[in-house]
């Protein structure tokens, strides 16, 4: 199923714009295309973990990492589905550079009638040099008629 | 709970931004610390349900876990995380969130800490997380 881009966008963009705890957060959409969504939240002193070093909190990319891959699953599927987050693993490779914008990518590779399998990165500039990796897995609205 | 312990406690929660910008607290009973974070609309990821950010669980409960080592390995430095696996059981309702760490292991250097969050109901978790934690201050990361 192809999406058209534009509507897509449009979509995508609501998606954060719409979501309390991402405009919370300062979170704006990058780019999204089909299966693969872009995000950021720049650096903030309230979003700080540790105020000896001026690192963000570990929670903030969790949380970004979560949303982005949330886009991409939503992106992949049959648009217009809301998707909830299953399970997510994270790996925090290294700090995050105080003071410097975290960009977070995600890209869903494989999407079937129910569940949509989605891996990201973050990282400041270079996505060869992660911040933190993740891994999920994520439910299409109205597959699961439990939850 | 100790005077002591008890202040130690709300030091390492003011010396952190993000807490306050959850606005989560702790009740510590002796050894024993439940992690509340109270609902408020900031930390809505879905407005149509509502239900709480997935992010804003997995967040509390990390938290909840670095908390609750810092309150059982006071000579170490604050822990940092390595790597944390999420479980989302039910849509986290527009109610206070609680959440409690079982710590499992605490290593030489490695901590491993299971945390679940729930909210009117103990028995029916909204989430879960296991993590793994570096304890000591001389590992680069």
């Amino acid at each position: 199923m192809t999406i058209d881009p534009a509507v897509l966008g449009a979509m995508s963009a609501r998606m954060v714009e719409d979501t309390p705890q991402a405009k919370a957060l300062g979170m704006r959409l990058v780019s999204s295309a089909p299966g693969d969504a872009v995000m950021a939240v720049a650096w903030r002193a309230d979003l700080v973990g540790d105020p000896a070093t001026g690192v963000l909190a570990g929670g903030v990319i969790t949380t970004l990492l979560d949303h982005v891959c949330g886009l991409a699953v939503g992106g992949a599927g049959a648009w217009g589905q809301p998707v909830a987050t299953l399970d997510l693993r994270i790996d925090y490779m290294r700090p995050a550079e105080p003071g410097r914008e975290i960009i977070a990518r995600a890209q869903c590779y494989k999407v079937t009638r129910s569940i949509g399998f989605v891996r990201a990165t973050a990282f400041e500039i270079d996505e060869a040099d992660p911040v933190a990796t993740a891994q999920g897995a994520f439910v299409l609205a109205g597959a699961n008629p439990a939850r | 709970m100790s005077q002591t312990e008890s202040r130690r406690l709300a030091a390492i929660l003011e010396s952190m931004p993000y807490i306050r910008f959850l606005g989560m607290s702790v009740d510590l009973a002796g050894d024993e610390m439940t992690a509340i974070l109270p609902f408020k609309p900031a930390l809505v990821g879905n407005i149509l349900l509502p239900a709480l950010h997935g992010g804003v669980l997995g967040a509390f409960m990390e938290m909840t876990a670095l908390i609750q080592l810092g309150v059982r390995e006071p000579a170490r430095r604050q822990p940092r995380t390595i790597d944390v696996t999420i479980e989302y059981l039910r849509p986290g309702r527009a109610l206070t969130t609680y959440a409690r760490a079982d710590v499992r292991k605490v290593g030489r250097r490695i901590a491993n800490v299971h945390v679940e969050a729930w909210q009117e109901t103990r028995a029916s978790p909204v989430a879960a997380l296991r993590g793994h934690f570096m304890l000591s201050a001389d590992e680069a990361s």
